[in-house]
């Protein structure tokens, strides 16, 4: 993160969970539907509070479910409002559908999604294998890293999700209990700050909305050609999608006082002759064992993954070439591939990025913290891997391998 | 206005001229004649009628038509299903097997 306008804005200690819903109310909703989930549910608690005490004005759905969520906020957006929905974990896996609609019929919703293992191994703990499960339904999938960074990608979210290139939904993902709950001195944008950033999205071209009397249909369609269609023209929004990102990302500092580098931040890579990928809270702890290491003499660098999808292969592989050794840490597994999703992901750059060692490591599974020791040692496998020792390609480091 | 330019079939433009699924609800699948797929047609009686407008309310398509003083039902659009029949108080409306209509209609 850069400050890069440094005039008084209000501060004030707040949860990753209370930021993201004082993002959603400086972005003026029309409709808000959700439900309670764990580590989620503080969402939804401030929400109704604002919803209360008046100064949300929206129309608030409470429905018996997250499916009904979803499908609620799906149809509000296709009928031209802006939207907000919030999961977890099972919440996620109920409303998988419904998510799948929404993406198809590029209706521009914005949901926050607090990592928490999935279903299947009973467990109310973080992991991003929720947010894996559904990485190719269509939605494009950011991560944020601190509390702050939590309500300014949750602003920035909207401008993505609406622009009239992209017309697709974004899920906005943070960890869950580390960031969730985590409470830090974060600065507000002012309403007006924020009015302006949005009010960019009023300059473009209307979109398609369901209007009384007007005779237009949406989803029915799509058979034979028209689905191939629609497919190209989804996959092609998803590629505009990075470089505006990007822009949107620029734009959000010029407007809003900070900015992110857009859908990779790089840190101390240039000179790097190892790097470590990671994402989310995770982030934090290595920046600070590559300085260390840095003063050790380790020439290692950090890529932080912002957009997961889609992926930014090609920032990344920018980013990347050239390198002794790459380690990827991931919070997730890739069932089948005997890896994580970012490990495999990254690894399918090999041919733009040359060949050379390119370490997994697994860790921060269901709240198993992600240590500055287990990173200090990540770091040393893929130093060891860059001087041309025997490495180990896959390492579940909570394990003690 | 399209954002990218995408021809499934050579020598053809798009389907769509938008970005997502969107369609004029008065051409393509949204009116394709389900008729064709019937087995049994629904026959209103008129005499029997008493303009409740059960019928209208339950038919899932909507292909029941309130005129000014009777209902008519769009046969085009009617799979068959019966429940305007099953729901019909007065047993106004008979559900009778495509092959025993003779006007060559269905």
């Amino acid at each position: 993160m850069v400050a890069v306008n440094l005039e008084h804005r209000p501060r004030r200690v707040l949860t990753g969970n209370a930021a993201a819903a004082y993002a959603v109310r400086l972005c003026r909703p029309d409709v808000v539907s959700l439900y309670p989930i764990t580590p989620q549910t503080e969402v939804i608690e401030q929400l109704e509070k604002f919803y209360a005490d008046g100064s949300l004005d929206c129309e608030m759905v409470t429905v018996e479910g997250e499916n009904s969520a979803q499908n609620v906020v799906c149809g509000a957006s296709m009928a031209g409002s802006r939207v907000f929905t919030a999961t977890s974990s099972w919440g996620l896996a109920f409303m998988y559908d419904a998510m799948l609609q929404t993406a198809g019929y590029r209706a521009p919703v914005v949901m926050v999604n607090v990592n928490r293992e999935p279903p299947g191994i009973q467990s109310v703990c973080s992991g991003q294998q929720d947010m894996i499960a559904t990485r190719d339904s269509g939605w494009i999938q950011v991560i944020a890293e601190s509390v702050q960074e939590i309500l300014d990608l949750t602003i920035m979210a909207y401008r993505l999700a609406e622009d009239y290139e992209v017309q697709l939904p974004v899920m906005v993902n943070y960890d869950g209990y580390y960031l969730s709950f985590l409470a830090e001195s974060i600065e507000i944008p002012t309403q007006t700050d924020v009015d302006a950033f949005l009010g960019v999205l009023k300059q473009q071209p209307q979109r398609p909305v369901l209007e009384p009397g007007c005779e237009r249909g949406v989803g029915a369609h799509g058979l034979g050609a028209g689905f191939v269609e629609l497919r190209r023209k989804h996959m092609a929004a998803m590629e505009r999608s990075k470089q505006k990102f990007d822009a949107i990302d620029t734009d959000f500092g010029e407007s809003c006082g900070r900015h992110y580098y857009g859908q990779i931040e790089t840190y101390r890579t240039d000179d790097a002759d190892i790097v470590l990928v990671t994402s989310g809270s995770a982030a934090g702890t290595a920046r600070t064992v590559i300085d260390a290491k840095r003063q050790a003499g380790i020439k290692a660098g950090l890529v932080k993954i912002r957009m997961y999808r889609p992926f930014p292969k090609e920032r990344l592989a920018l980013a990347l070439k050239g390198k002794k050794a790459i380690g990827v840490l991931d919070r997730s597994v890739a069932f089948g591939w005997d890896c994580g999703p970012m490990h495999q992901e990254t690894s399918a750059l090999a041919a733009k990025i040359g060949c050379m060692p390119i370490l997994g490591f697994i860790d921060g599974l269901a709240n198993m913290d992600i240590t500055k020791p287990h990173i200090e040692r990540m770091v040393d496998d893929i130093q060891n891997a860059a001087l041309g020792n025997d490495f180990r390609e896959v390492t579940w480091v909570a394990s003690g391998e | 206005m399209a954002l990218i330019d995408v021809k499934i079939k050579p020598g053809s433009g798009p389907i769509f001229t938008t970005e997502g699924p969107w369609s004029d609800s008065s051409t393509g699948t949204l009116c394709l004649p389900t008729g064709t797929w019937r087995t049994e047609r629904p026959i209103l009686e008129e005499k029997k009628c008493t303009y409740c407008g059960l019928c209208y309310l339950y038919c899932p398509p909507q292909c029941i038509h309130a005129e000014a003083e009777f209902f008519t039902i769009d046969l085009k659009f009617c799979k068959g299903c019966g429940i305007c029949a099953k729901e019909c108080p007065t047993g106004a409306i008979a559900m009778v097997l495509e092959g025993a209509v003779a006007d060559g209609s269905g």
